[in-house]
């Protein structure tokens, strides 16, 4: 089969990047866009060929390519090698096209960016860090995808720079991301060291399915790869710089920090499933954490006030679904939800930023408000949008993968130490009710923005290369999900066939009343909003704000505040205290006494001297005076001192 | 003819005709030694790629060995040996003389020659360095390389060049005492155990010595270039001497000379004495590990760009020093790379460093800002090789530190998870520089600034490319830069013809 494409597919991005980073300033902006939109369109093409190919072929195909050999060495061999099975098809296909889509749409929304070269560059360079990233066999290969995505996640959400609180913003994600990055990079040294030298992820899980690793390795190994997902996926305890981020231009949001991005933790467990399997511990660690991430952003999302914020929460909220569905070790429902996800809230992300580009940038919802009457078309992109994330029943893509995650959480169960057990139906009700949520902070925003009394006026509309991508993604976020559906309903399973062939989950021992739960629970949500928000004479037009639990939250700076004091003062504070490096003082200062006292001593030893030398020429003077006495030129003294010397001597003489 | 003698005599022969040349009685062009000197570095360059392409067929791990008896009543000949270890570092020096000739050189108006003729006479002391395998030139070459570069700093320096030049020189000259201490040590004691007075490393590695004395030794030897790496508690002179010298002295310190550290601690320290070092590991393998979180901790705390690069630089040379005392050969290959790497990205910000301070005449980052929007060719590099710094992986450094990583991983675990813990201020260091001078608000009143020239974005470019390719297809450079073990001799390949 035509491995060739793999690389190309990878190329075609890179190229773009490179071409409108070298021409910027000689380019204008409609000759860039289409550059970027080139780029990413081949590479959409190419993945949909590849994906064809890939079905045509047996159902356990996988394309290999192998480029060059990055390292080898004795104990260690590593390879630019990438691998299509139908788990990165999958992904390419979400990157690729959910990326032309965005593309296109931000071609026009950048227009008259003076700085859209430099956007484009580092959109395209995402898309192909993502792709590298997805389409790795090897996991070392894999990590610089990862870092590459970090990077243009920096440098797009700093992409205004002029305003410091973006580039605050940026280098917060990069930070809380690198230290995921260090545990992966951890995780990766024990792999390679207990694998005996290779990351090739085919080689690492046989190693693990042979029982090369110990268990407390595979602990290990599975709780530093996990650490490195949620840090990538916003999720507790790292869930603070998403909603940050939310500084960067909308398109990155929709593409980076919703659609494929966030997502990259979810596919690297998804990836390494098999090893997660032998890690009950970290599974359970896994699950717990993804509900209570959905529950916390769902409450967060609910008290917002800045419509791109509620997105970033939501998003959160919807990687909690995915990190549960594969704690839960249903990685195909985590998948099929990664995918939904994409569609919808891309959708969500693309409609928010032409409301607020044709309402004179206004982000809070509050001075927004009935713009059904001024932009209709926008309000379908986002109502449907918005019934997709919350799941309404049979109509929406969400509703299925959701319904996906809720019946693979309800069988799950942990056989933890000790006899201590952890079984879903806990964790299956907090998902349900994370459900409730997402359908109230949803439409409440709904409400809020396209009913009621007109808010700021909107000017121009919506091009019309902004509308065609909008309109796709409502297709695609409306009927993306019937392709997989509860048994309950009808017996279709096309998407975990197309992931698994071999094991296809079954959900047959599931009674009814689960899926008339997780179906009912967006509906009561609806409901629920439309009583307080949407009627006529809502009953709140803002939750009371004022009361001091909501405010932290409000802003979302409760944790914020938190990790401030605790982590980045401390931390400032120490490398301002240590900024002129002790040691540098400690040899300085030791050089200065030895200097001083070198000196004291010289000086001593010079006063020393010279007193001495003072003493001793006046006592030779002096000794000199007397012996120059002795010669004062009278004969008689001459012969007195001859006589008594000669006395002297006989005396002694005579005596001794 | 030999190459090597020409290698170290060529830059010495050239510095002196570039002085007399700027001392010439109204001189026909003002830049005729800055032609002298890019001559000299062309035809040099023309040599080692003799010596680097004419040898592929070359079985022996040594590729060229020069001998020629200097003090013969003393056992002293002038013996000069390359094997592909030292090859690639001096092939990192001479890129690194053609980036700081094209790019800061030619600025040097005040006393042009003797800036030239010093820059050479650094190269030459640095190339007698790599390839000197007789102790006492090996001591020679030392030294030599520091007069010139004390006399860089001290005259062409910044506004505290003074007190930073004689830190460096105490430092350096101290440290260098102590080596010549163990020369004569080592050499005493293998001349009373065989009656043979030489200084000839292969020969003197045969020397059985008592573990006692083998660890004196050669913590005589480790101190000496545990300054020029240089390791934590004695690295003190170097972010003075970085920040305080002229641009291309910067570049040959941070580019080269910290590698003539490296460079010891291979060959002398770990090739030497074997045992002792192996015992020595676990107190280097700490020291390494302090320089990596120490050098990135203050990194992140200066306001001066070139301190901060220099902090970096500490920061870097840890990953060094683990790697070579790791014990294993990928820990070495790890380090070599890590140094190759470390000379081509470091340099390159001190250039861009030195652009910057050219254009605007200060370091300090709260009154440089927002360079993209006046100068984006130079901030575009600068956030290249920043990133670089940072250790992204599909660039050089980052192939070191994951070799030397790994290499300790095998060793314990805990301190490699340690090292890798430096990663994250490194993250810190480079893009809080990133935001304070490229990406960030353009300052009220900066004056206008000229971006690069083309010719500098290509000279950059190659050194970007260079750093791209040992990221990404690092095995040529691998193979290529193995150290020989000096239980092979090359006068033994030599002879037999």
């Amino acid at each position: 089969m035509a491995t060739f494409l793999i690389p190309i597919l990878i190329l075609c991005p890179l190229a773009a990047s490179l071409i409108t980073f070298v021409s910027a300033g000689r380019m204008d902006a409609r000759g860039i866009g289409m550059v970027a939109c080139a780029g990413v369109g081949i590479s959409a093409v190419i993945s949909i060929i590849l994906s064809v190919m890939l079905l045509s072929g047996p159902v356990t195909g996988v394309l290999q390519v192998t480029l060059w050999p990055w390292m080898h060495m004795p104990g260690f061999s590593a390879d630019i090698a990438f691998m299509l099975d139908r788990v990165s098809m999958l992904m390419i296909l979400v990157v690729t096209v959910v990326g032309l889509l965005i593309h296109i749409y931000a071609a026009s929304y950048m227009y008259h960016d003076p700085g859209i070269a430099r956007f484009f560059a580092c959109m395209t360079l995402f898309v192909a860090a993502m792709l590298v990233l997805v389409l790795a066999s090897d996991l070392l290969c894999l990590f610089i995808g990862w870092e590459g995505v970090g990077l243009c996640s920096y440098l797009l959400i700093g992409f205004w720079y002029d305003d410091p609180a973006n580039t605050v913003a940026a280098r917060k994600a990069f930070y809380m991301t690198r230290m995921g990055d260090v545990a992966l990079l951890c995780g990766l040294l024990l792999l390679v060291t207990a694998t005996g030298g290779s990351l090739r992820i085919g080689t690492v899980l046989a190693a693990v399915a042979n029982g090369q690793l110990a268990p407390s390795g595979i602990n290990m190994a599975a709780l530093f790869i996990l650490v490195a997902a949620l840090a990538k996926s916003a999720q507790i305890p790292f869930q603070t710089w998403l909603p940050d981020a939310m500084a960067g231009p909308t398109p990155t949001s929709a593409l980076i920090h919703a659609a494929t991005m966030v997502t990259a933790g979810v596919y690297l467990i998804a990836r390494l499933h098999d090893l997660f399997a032998m890690a009950v511990p970290v599974m359970a660690l896994t699950a717990v954490l993804g509900a209570l991430t959905l529950l916390m952003g769902a409450c967060t999302a609910l008290v917002q006030s800045d419509l791109k914020r509620i997105l970033a929460w939501s998003t959160i909220s919807q990687l909690g679904y995915m990190f549960l569905a594969l704690g839960c070790g249903v990685w195909q429902a985590a998948l099929f939800h990664l995918m939904t996800h994409a569609f919808f809230k891309a959708l969500l992300f693309l409609t928010a930023g032409a409301i607020i580009m044709r309402a004179h940038h206004e982000q809070d919802i509050f001075r927004l408000g009935g713009l059904r009457h001024t932009m209709p078309g926008l309000t379908a992109a986002f109502v449907a949008g918005a019934s997709s994330l919350a799941g309404l029943p049979l109509v929406t893509a969400g509703f299925y993968s959701k319904e996906m995650i809720l019946s693979g959480v309800w069988s799950a169960h942990f056989n933890l130490t000790h006899g201590w057990t952890l079984s879903g139906p806990p964790l299956w009700g907090m998902a349900l009710l994370g459900a409730f949520l997402t359908a109230l902070y949803i439409f409440r925003c709904v409400f809020i923005v396209f009913c009621g009394k007109a808010g700021t006026g909107a000017a121009g509309r919506t091009s019309r290369l902004m509308s065609i991508p909008l309109g796709c993604l409502c297709i695609l976020s409306l009927c993306g999900g019937v392709i997989e559906m509860p048994d309950t309903l009808l017996p279709l399973h096309l998407f975990s066939g197309l992931l698994d062939p071999t094991a296809v989950l079954s959900h047959t021992h599931q009674p009814a009343w689960l899926v008339m739960a997780g179906a009912g629970a967006p509906l009561a949500g609806l409901g629920v909003a439309w009583v307080l928000w949407g009627r006529s004479s809502p009953v709140m037009r803002e939750i009371p704000g004022q009361a001091p639990v909501i405010c932290p939250v409000r802003t979302g700076r409760g944790m914020d505040a938190l990790y401030h004091y605790a982590f980045v003062q401390p931390f400032c504070l120490l490398a301002w205290l240590t900024r002129l490096d002790i040691l540098n003082h400690a040899v300085t200062g030791t050089g200065l006494l030895i200097q001083t006292a070198s000196a004291r001593i010289f000086r001593a030893r010079a006063d020393f001297l010279g007193r001495l030398a003072i003493q001793a020429t006046r006592m030779i003077r002096w000794a000199g005076h007397l012996l120059g006495l002795l010669h004062n030129g009278r004969v008689r003294w001459y012969a007195a001192w001859i006589a008594g010397g000669l006395c002297a001597g006989l005396a002694m003489a005579v005596l001794s | 003819m030999n190459p090597l003698p020409a290698l170290v005599l060529l830059p010495l022969m050239g510095g002196v005709l570039a002085w007399v040349a700027g001392r010439m009685r109204a001189p026909i062009n003002p830049s005729t030694s800055w032609w002298v000197v890019l001559a000299t570095l062309s035809v040099e360059t023309l040599i080692l790629g003799m010596v680097t392409f004419a040898h592929r067929a070359h079985a022996g791990p040594w590729l060229e060995h020069f001998s020629m008896p200097w003090i013969p009543a003393m056992g002293i000949a002038v013996r000069l040996d390359m094997d592909g270890l030292s090859l690639s570092l001096i092939w990192l020096s001479l890129i690194l003389c053609f980036l700081c000739v094209f790019l800061a050189t030619r600025q040097v108006t005040a006393h042009a020659g003797a800036f030239h003729f010093l820059f050479l006479a650094t190269l030459a002391g640095i190339i007698g360095t790599f390839l000197a395998t007789d102790l006492f030139v090996f001591f020679f070459f030392w030294e030599l390389m520091l007069v010139p570069m004390f006399v860089l700093i001290a005259a062409w320096g910044h506004e505290d060049r003074q007190r930073a030049a004689m830190k460096f020189f105490m430092f350096t000259q101290g440290s260098g005492l102590l080596m010549l201490l163990s020369i004569l040590g080592l050499v005493m004691a293998h001349d009373r155990l065989t009656g043979v007075l030489t200084f000839d490393i292969f020969t003197l590695a045969q020397t059985p010595l008592s573990p006692a004395l083998s660890m004196l030794l050669m913590l005589g030897f480790f101190t000496a270039f545990a300054v020029k790496l240089p390791v934590v508690p004695v690295h003190v002179w170097l972010p003075d001497a970085h920040t305080q010298a002229p641009t291309a002295a910067s570049v040959l310190l941070a580019g080269i000379l910290l590698k003539t550290g490296g460079y010891g601690m291979i060959r002398f320290n770990v090739m030497l004495f074997p045992d002792a070092a192996s015992r020595f590991a676990p107190i280097a393998m700490g020291l390494g590990v302090a320089g990596i979180l120490y050098g990135a901790w203050l990194s992140c705390a200066q306001d001066d760009v070139k301190r901060l690069i220099a902090y970096s630089s500490i920061s870097h040379m840890g990953f060094v020093l683990l790697g070579i005392f790791s014990g294993s050969a990928m820990g070495m290959q790890g380090a070599i790379m890590q140094m190759l790497a470390h000379g081509l990205g470091t340099a390159a910000l001190f250039v861009i460093a030195g652009a910057i301070q050219d254009r605007l005449h200060t370091r300090d980052m709260n009154r440089i800002g927002g360079l993209w929007a006046a100068m984006p060719r130079l901030s575009g590099m600068g956030l290249f090789f920043a990133v670089a710094s940072l250790g992204m992986p599909g660039l050089g450094n980052f192939t070191g530190e994951f070799l030397v990583l790994l290499a300790t991983w095998h060793v314990s675990p805990a301190t490699a998870t340690l090292a890798a813990i430096g990663l994250v201020p490194a993250a810190i260091y480079a893009l809080r520089m990133v935001n304070r001078i490229f990406l960030a608000a353009p300052r009220a009143g900066l004056p206008s600034l000229e971006d690069f020239p083309v010719r500098h974005m290509a000279v950059l470019g190659c050194i970007m490319t260079f750093l791209i390719v040992l990221g990404l297809y690092p095995q040529p450079f691998r193979t290529f830069s193995v150290p020989s073990p000096l239980s092979v001799t090359a006068s033994q390949e030599d002879h037999t013809p």
